[in-house]
């Protein structure tokens, strides 16, 4: 690892020497910064892969060596994308054999030359956090990645302080996990499957916090070492839950256990946004075009956008993708928009709401000086459904650019546009999302 | 076949009409008549169900007395070309799951109107979204799955809903006609021969009605009510309505009609941008598949672009938007929504909104009756308070026939 590290840090000041030649300020664009004002006539200066300045074009001082990038009248600068939830990669969690599975990791099945990757920078998704599916209680580790230049997952995974690759649990309630045994059968086996989990593992942490040598220590079980990871802090919750009173449970549970949790998609958050907001939960919102497909999204309704964001709770807004494709994220903030949520929270939604709750808050999320130069040039206000993503840009590198044709080919689709099993990741480790799902 | 529809459509006409109010007028700051320039300030006068008056507010007077709704754009009534509302329920559980019957691979006797729940909640959630018609029916996955209905997303029995009750027949042909449990069709080539021996059943089927018609009807062959349908659609009274994605899947449906000469409709087509051509060179409509479509990974549809729409429209070739079938969530998807993630990608405002009115009216052969706003035809009308396809803009009513039918704000 130390010598990967040197080598890294070698080629690394490779690119930041040609990079310092180019210095890049970009003007003329509309700059919404996310954390103040929108800049009408804005520059946006990136340096050595990181935000140097922000601000109006008569207040920001452009370095000399910098190369202008002059953008037409109309365009959108905004920071780049954070999706909270995400099936790219065609990533498997757990599998069939039982219901609660924190070993898995999500790591050891990403695609990193998927085409979903592509499709995500399309969209101008620039971080993820990729999740296992939602058929099991626990289905494993998720991981949080930077749509960085890479040839494996760990090139593209974001770091815990101490360099394992960074990520959260997954957990589910509700409809999904409910299965032929030993998958629990109805809401109120699942919640005690979870509490003897989380019981067994505090007793493992005790267990070792006691023991006095090596020789005194549990031998080493991956499952509750994961779910001490919970336990300890370090590894939030994603926890699927649609229905008001499962998203209740879930409350109920991390009250019990101390986690640190993120409630995701909450079809039904509208009904209970005030009990949400005063249990201090953030949420990573789905909005779909319709209600239904299974029972626990019957009830689903946009309006849990504005209920939640009047209730005061932090909210972020994710793709699910493949449920929606992260080509057209932009529009999902819109459609809350629209449902009577203010234009700054949709915009927090999907930035800074979202990268709070996966901790990469101080990394990403907005256009402050400092942080990664991870940012979407658009057409045009990015709640227009006549706005396309221009470009991509993650550390100061374009990973996207729409006048690229290979990029356009992924942008629109067509022959041979996806990568063979893009789109699978929703469909692995048996969980309940067939095509045909009927009765899930 | 004929009998019984006529025998239908007396029924439908009695029942169809029922005696409240018809009578309304939009007033709209935009109106898209989808025919003809849109109209700033426009009117359309609504009286018993049908438009009496469009025109700008200048010129038409709305009758003393008459309801009158304001809206800053208002559209024709959107039509969802294809879909199975009403027979794929919300809850998708399997007792709200009439779309597809798996028990054989050809089933042209099975009829929407048996199956179709005017109450089921997607259709109250479409209208609420401005899409008053819907071709509607069986869905894609055998070979023939059964027929499809038109209808108004309105009234409380099927009855009243309906105002094509048999129009077409629902068929499959690729990976979707072999995605069950049974031996056969096991493959394209066998799906295809099977396909062909029914329809070639259908033409003597049909040849020993004629030739008993000629003497005292004795001779006449046993009544079949699948080859009656299959006869419908060889006498060319009922299309073909073909759910078709992979490039030589679409040649072969094609081919199939060249061959026994029916009315095809091609629905879903994700490759057809590969085949402008011969898709242009044949005169055959597409019900192009939902913008949104999950086409992704294997799947016979992983090659969908969203350009198609726009590629299709160039070459001058029919063209409408549908729902289509949705397995899991979102249950149903809006043509509405379908449309405007169209405008990114090469198709104009004007264009979008035909997809959705105007042109599935043609494709479909309704265009006498809705599609556009123009004296005589139904006061079909879907009310905005913005641009209609903006994300950000709400559907703030929709009016079938002169009733208003849908107040809440979408």
């Amino acid at each position: 690892m130390k010598l990967l590290l040197s080598v890294v840090l070698l080629s690394g000041l490779v690119v930041s020497m040609s990079s310092i030649a180019e210095t890049r300020a970009f003007v003329g664009a509309r700059v919404i910064p996310i954390d103040g004002q929108e800049i009408a006539d804005g520059v946006l200066v990136v340096e050595d892969g990181r935000i140097r300045a922000v601000g109006a074009r008569a207040d920001v001082r452009i370095p000399r060596a910098a190369a202008i990038v002059e953008l037409e009248p109309g365009t959108v600068i905004m920071p780049g994308i954070v999706d909270t939830h995400s099936h790219v990669g065609e990533v498997a969690g757990a599998d069939r054999s039982g219901p609660i599975q924190p070993e898995a990791r999500v790591l050891d099945s990403f695609n990193v030359r998927s085409s979903g990757i592509k499709r995500a920078l399309a969209g101008g998704i620039t971080s993820v956090n990729v999740m296992p599916g939602s058929g099991h209680l626990v289905s494993g580790q998720t991981l949080y990645l930077k749509l960085r230049e890479g040839s494996a997952v760990t090139d593209l995974a974001y770091r815990f302080d101490d360099g394992a690759p960074a990520g959260g649990l997954k957990m589910a309630n509700g409809t999904n996990s409910r299965r032929d045994a030993p998958f629990p059968g109805t809401r109120a086996k699942s919640a005690a499957l979870v509490r003897a989990s989380y019981i067994k593992a505090r007793e493992y942490a005790d267990k070792i916090e006691r023991a006095e040598n090596e020789d005194d220590k549990p031998p080493r079980d991956l499952g509750l070492e994961a779910l001490v990871e919970v336990l300890a802090g370090k590894r939030v919750v994603h926890f699927h839950s649609h229905r008001h009173d499962d998203l209740l449970t879930a409350i109920r549970l991390r009250d019990e256990f101390g986690f640190r949790m993120v409630l995701h998609h909450t079809s039904e958050a509208w009904r209970v946004a005030d009990e949400i907001a005063a249990a201090d939960v953030p949420v990573s919102l789905i909005l779909i075009d319709s209600p239904g497909g299974k029972l626990e999204a019957l009830y689903l309704d946009a309006r849990s956008a504005p209920a939640l964001e009047q209730a005061g709770a932090k909210v972020a807004f994710h793709t699910d993708d493949w449920i929606t494709d992260s080509r057209y994220f932009l529009r999902m903030a819109a459609m809350g928009v629209r449902a009577g949520m203010s234009r700054e929270a949709a915009l927090l939604a999907m930035t800074q709401a979202g990268a709070d709750m996966l901790d990469l808050g101080e990394r990403v999320g907005s256009l402050s000086p400092g942080k990664d130069a991870d940012f979407v040039i658009l057409s045009g206000d990015p709640f227009s459904v006549y706005t396309r993503v221009l470009e991509t840009w993650v550390e100061g590198e374009r990973r996207f650019d729409l006048d690229d044709a290979a990029d356009r080919l992924v942008a629109e689709g067509g022959f041979n546009a996806l990568s063979d099993g893009d789109g699978a990741g929703h469909l692995h480790g048996q969980g309940p999302h067939t095509l045909t799902g009927a009765g899930q | 076949m004929k009998i019984i529809s006529s025998s239908l459509s007396i029924f439908f006409l009695i029942v169809s009409f029922p005696t409240a109010a018809q009578d309304i007028a939009v007033r709209a700051g935009v109106l898209y008549t989808g025919a003809g320039q849109a109209i700033e300030n426009g009117v359309v006068v609504i009286a018993d169900g049908l438009v009496t008056a469009v025109g700008p507010a200048s010129e038409v007077s709305i009758p003393e007395g008459m309801q009158v709704i304001d809206a800053a754009v208002a559209t024709p009534g959107l039509i969802d070309a294809r879909s199975t509302l009403g027979l794929s329920g919300a809850m998708n559980q399997p007792n709200d799951q009439d779309q597809l019957e798996r028990s054989a691979a050809i089933q042209p006797e099975l009829r929407a109107i048996d199956a179709y729940n005017p109450r089921e909640r997607l259709i109250e959630w479409v209208r609420e979204h401005g899409v008053t018609t819907v071709h509607a029916g069986h869905g894609p996955g055998e070979i023939i799955s059964g027929q499809t209905l038109i209808a108004k997303t309105s009234g409380d029995t099927v009855e009243q809903a309906v105002f094509e009750p048999a129009y077409a027949v629902s068929a499959t042909l690729g990976e979707g006609a072999t995605g069950h449990s049974r031996s056969s069709p096991g493959n394209r080539s066998k799906a295809v021969a099977m396909l062909r021996e029914q329809l070639i059943k259908a033409q003597a089927y049909r040849t020993g009605l004629e030739t008993a018609a000629g003497d005292d009807e004795k001779s006449a062959p046993d009544r079949d009510l699948g080859l009656e349908t299959l006869v419908a659609v060889l006498d060319g009274k009922m299309p073909m309505v073909i759910e078709v994605n992979r490039h030589n899947d679409i040649m072969t449906a094609l081919r199939l009609a060249d061959e026994f000469g029916f009315g095809l409709i091609l629905a879903g087509a994700s490759d057809a941008h590969l085949l402008i051509e011969p898709i242009k060179a044949a005169g055959v409509p597409v019900i192009l598949h939902p913008t949104m479509i999950r086409g992704w990974g294997n799947a016979e549809t992983s090659h969908f672009s969203f350009t198609t729409a726009a590629r299709l429209l160039e070459a001058g070739i029919p063209v409408a938007l549908q729902s289509g079938y949705e397995g899991y969530v979102p249950k149903t998807r809006v043509v509405l929504f379908e449309a405007a993630m169209l405008l990114g990608y090469g198709v104009s405002f004007e264009q979008a909104l035909d997809l959705v009115t105007a042109a599935p009216a043609k494709i479909l052969g309704i265009d006498d009756r809705v599609g556009s706003l123009e004296v005589g035809k139904h006061g079909d009308v879907a009310l905005f308070d913005g641009d209609p396809f903006e994300f950000t803009s709400h559907v703030i009513g929709t009016v079938i026939e002169g009733r208003r039918v849908s107040e809440s704000v979408r």
